[in-house]
């Protein structure tokens, strides 16, 4: 049931995009339920965006529940907590939820089930500087939870920009995805007023909370609780429903008109923006003390009980999937939604920060897709791709192996949303295409920023031997002047024996000056071979 | 291992080659219509010798045969080529036309995709310049000549060369109304005596204007359907009908209307269903309108100044080499990279 644009404000447009089955009422039927204290929770000290946290626990320590086990390292990095009170029985490398497969630090906690709290202090944000805010965030560990872990904190220093508009994003636009709908149905007054702590620390101007059309429980929810908040210039806009809408530049673009070019900051233009669930996460950690340890995350897909929990970071997705019900025939998980996610290496993994859903799959929900043709340039890609990009030449270019071309044609503005794959009658996988792309790119450029070092290294070195042996010369030249000078002084007039001498003398000294220069010249060729 | 998205729409190339196939049909069946049967053999005959090609090519090419073959691709080549070719040509033209199209105008260029210019006109180009007396047989509609063929005889004259005694080609067949027009505009008749003549039926020719219908019926369904964009048909059949009329207005005894110029000749099927070949055609949409535009002024000059009875085919082939420079200089500007922000 379409909501309809009730709005009082003008909306704009972005090119393309698509509109795949939402598969969203299958987890939205029950309430967002707590799921119970797993048996063993694996932290991974790296969840979020930048550096791994350095681990301060020791193995054998028994933590309470939010005490600090990860200290930031590093401007780019946040802090990572004990999800419950218990003993650290390791902190080695394991098995992570991330596309490589490859193993990360990690703190193993067992729980004792007495969910002790370290102690809590709430503050009132009014009476703090944005300063003093932002590094509250840091340590508790606030990331942002649409899906990239991004530090918080970062987003909100702002070094002389002015903001005049806060966006929250509630649209979830993937399909299966739930976790931000339930929490905007059931916690909303919590989200708005996370999102009013936000615009306190950004000084901005107005709210815009963007939801698409097919969530009307939420939006009605929402725009509840900012009336009974009496909140001023806050304002929850119901966008229409299309996939990527709400990747944050779409949103920006659709809520504001601006289009924040690849590279370009969004707060360049005025403009940030966070995503519901990390507003409530600001919420709980000003007004409860209460550090990141546990999410919403959606269980759908081929489980017989589709539902959203509230789970504590680190708990392994397997005891998730119990709760779901997965049915016989599953063959894989999805971590994320069906357009971006990526298949787990493993059910063990734990939960992370960015963990938004698990879609259980299997060979009928998502059928292997059908043998891959040649493109035949019918560009419905193009006609889809909200970055106004050409993917049909990015393809032709990543095939062909012309990164160069490949660039200067934008390949750097894809968002990877898989908008043109998702059309594409010749089912190429064109998004993996594009990633090899980058990922060659990148890895040229390392190459040659390495390659760029090393001839400045050596162009330094050959200029200090250069300097060195200059420098050699001229406290030689000085000290012959000062010796004939002394000798001029003595004013003895020489006698003819001596006068030889002396020319004997200088004859063999720029003897062995003609020596010691062809030695050094002959070292320098030996330097340049 | 799998990679996202891992959902997509269920669409292939082998279902839209097979709506462009099915949207050609009202202009076939209005085509069996008013000119005989004759059509349908020189299109199985095309779809026969296609098929064969394309699977010896991909054999020969090491590539995979099946798959290509269900792509449909290759009957669309056949069928517009059948379409563009006389009906009584001799059976080895069309196998001629439809094997050059194949072999050489898209696998040696790299089969599917790849193919630079369309393949069908090629095989008519190659048609009509090796043997324009035969790509003269053009059928005469019922009711406008004295004798017609039988379909029996019609296949007789197709296959062997023959035809029944009494009769002589001339009698049967008839130039087609763009050929007409030229022909008797060179003897200096006045334009409105010309049109009067039976051959030009309502507005473009008796049974051709209908066949054009048809096509221009199945090109509102592709369309419709979105397997083309309206910016090829739309420049294509803009230009003509502007280039007509301003010559129309100017001199209405020596230069036909818009009108005449739109549903004579290949106007419509180039239109709808030649020029809009995604593979040989640009991919911006900016790039479609500068490629169909210049194909309207190619095909206008063709006919009205030069030699060939119709100008779509050259006019589509001269606008193919010009495909890559006009998609270089048609990019669109990228998000965020674009001129006017609130």
């Amino acid at each position: 049931m379409p909501v309809g644009n009730d709005n009082m404000r003008k909306l704009y447009h972005f090119h393309g995009g698509i509109h795949p089955p939402s598969n969203k009422t299958q987890s939205t039927r029950a309430t967002i339920a707590r799921a119970p204290l797993p048996a063993k929770l694996v932290i991974p000290l790296h969840q979020h965006a930048g550096e791994t946290a350095k681990p301060v626990a020791r193995v054998g320590e028994r933590v309470l529940k939010g005490q600090l086990i990860g200290m930031p390292d590093g401007i780019v990095s946040s802090a990572v907590h004990a999800s419950t009170s218990g003993t650290i029985t390791a902190i080695d490398m394991q098995l992570i939820a991330h596309p490589s497969g490859l193993p990360n630090l990690c703190a193993t906690l067992i729980p004792d089930g007495e969910e002790e709290w370290v102690p809590r202090k709430a503050i009132d944000y009014r009476d703090h500087s944005p300063a003093g805010l932002q590094h509250l965030l840091r340590m508790a560990g606030v990331v942002g939870l649409g899906g990239a872990a991004f530090p918080s904190d970062l987003k909100l220093s702002l070094d002389r920009h002015k903001i005049t508009t806060l966006v929250l994003n509630g649209a979830e636009c993937e399909p299966y995805i739930t976790c931000d709908d339930m929490l905007m149905r059931e916690r909303a007054a919590e989200i708005v007023q996370g999102a009013e702590m936000l615009r306190f620390m950004l000084d901005a101007e107005e709210v815009l909370i963007g939801i698409e059309d097919n969530k009307p429980e939420a939006i009605a929810s929402m725009r509840a609780a900012v009336a009974a908040g009496g909140h001023r210039r806050m304002e929850v806009i119901a966008v229409p429903t299309v996939y990527p809408g709400g990747g944050a530049k779409q949103l920006i673009r659709v809520l504001t008109g601006i289009e924040v070019a690849a590279g370009v900051r969004s707060t360049d233009k005025g403009v940030q923006c966070f995503n519901v669930a990390t507003a409530y996460t600001v919420h709980r950690a000003f007004a409860h003390g209460e550090p990141l340890l546990s999410r919403i995350v959606t269980i759908t897909g081929n489980v017989l009980h589709p539902r959203n929990y509230e789970v504590l970071i680190g708990t392994p997705i397997a005891e998730l999937v119990a709760l779901g019900g997965a049915l016989p025939d599953t063959d894989s998980y999805i971590m994320g939604g069906p357009m971006m996610g990526f298949p787990l290496p493993s059910v063990q993994v734990p939960l992370v920060k960015a963990t938004n859903c698990i879609i259980a799959s299997s060979k009928k929900i998502f059928p292997p897709p059908p043998p891959v043709m040649p493109c035949i340039r019918c560009t419905r890609c193009a006609d889809v791709c909200p970055a106004d990009l050409q993917p049909q030449d990015l393809f032709w270019f990543a095939q062909s192996r012309e990164f160069g071309r490949a660039q200067a044609f934008n390949l750097f503005d894809c968002i990877e949303c898989g908008a043109c794959s998702y059309v594409c009658p010749s089912h190429i996988p064109l998004v993996q295409y594009y990633r090899f792309a980058k990922s060659e790119i990148h890895a040229r450029e390392h190459d040659k920023q390495l390659a760029d070092k090393a001839r400045v290294r050596h162009d330094y070195r050959e200029q200090r031997i250069e300097r060195e042996k200059q420098e050699k010369a001229d406290k030689l030249a000085a000290r012959e002047k000062a010796a004939q000078a002394a000798r001029l002084a003595g004013a003895q007039p020489l006698t003819a024996q001596q006068q030889a001498e002396q020319a004997e003398l200088e004859t063999s000294r720029a003897h062995i000056r003609e020596l010691a220069q062809s030695a050094v010249e002959h070292a320098d060729e030996g330097t340049t071979k | 291992m799998f990679f996202s998205p891992l959902i997509s729409k269920s669409d292939s190339v082998s279902a839209i080659m097979l709506k462009v196939l099915l949207a050609l049909l009202p202009g076939i069946v209005l085509y069996v219509w008013y000119f005989g049967p004759a059509i349908l053999v020189s299109i199985t005959l095309a779809s026969l010798t296609a098929l064969g090609t394309e699977a010896l090519m991909l054999k020969l090419r090491d590539r995979p045969i099946m798959p290509f073959l269900k792509d449909n691709s290759a009957l669309l080549t056949a069928w517009l080529l059948a379409l563009s070719i006389p009906p009584l040509a001799p059976w080895w033209m069309v196998v001629v036309g439809t094997a050059f199209a194949i072999a050489i105008a898209k696998h040696l260029y790299g089969g599917l995709g790849n193919n630079m210019f369309n393949p069908a006109m090629v095989g008519y180009a190659v048609l009509i310049i090796s043997f324009p007396a035969q790509m003269t047989h053009w059928i005469a509609p019922h009711g406008m000549v004295i004798s017609e063929l039988t379909f029996p005889q019609q296949l007789d004259f197709i296959f062997h060369d023959v035809l029944p005694n009494s009769d002589t080609l001339d009698a049967l067949t008839m130039a087609t109304p763009l050929d007409t027009l030229k022909t008797h505009l060179h003897l200096d008749q006045p334009m409105r005596q010309i049109l009067d003549m039976p051959i030009y039926g309502r507005f473009a020719g008796h049974g051709s204007e209908m066949v054009a219908l048809g096509f221009l019926l199945g090109g509102l369904y592709l369309l419709a359907s979105r397997i083309i964009s309206w910016h090829i048909p739309a420049a294509f059949l803009g230009t003509l009908f502007v280039l007509a009329g301003i010559f129309h207005l100017v001199d209405p005894a020596h230069y036909a209307g818009p009108l005449f110029h739109w549903f004579a000749g290949a106007s419509m099927l180039g239109a709808f269903f030649i020029l809009t070949d995604p593979v040989s055609s640009p991919t911006t949409n900016n790039g479609r309108l500068i490629y169909a535009a210049g194909a309207g002024l190619l095909t206008y000059l063709i006919r009205v100044f030069g030699g060939f009875p119709d100008g779509v085919a050259f006019a589509t082939l001269l606008m193919n080499i010009c495909v890559p420079l006009i998609v270089l200089y048609t990019q669109p500007k990228v998000f965020g990279k674009k001129g006017s922000q609130p």
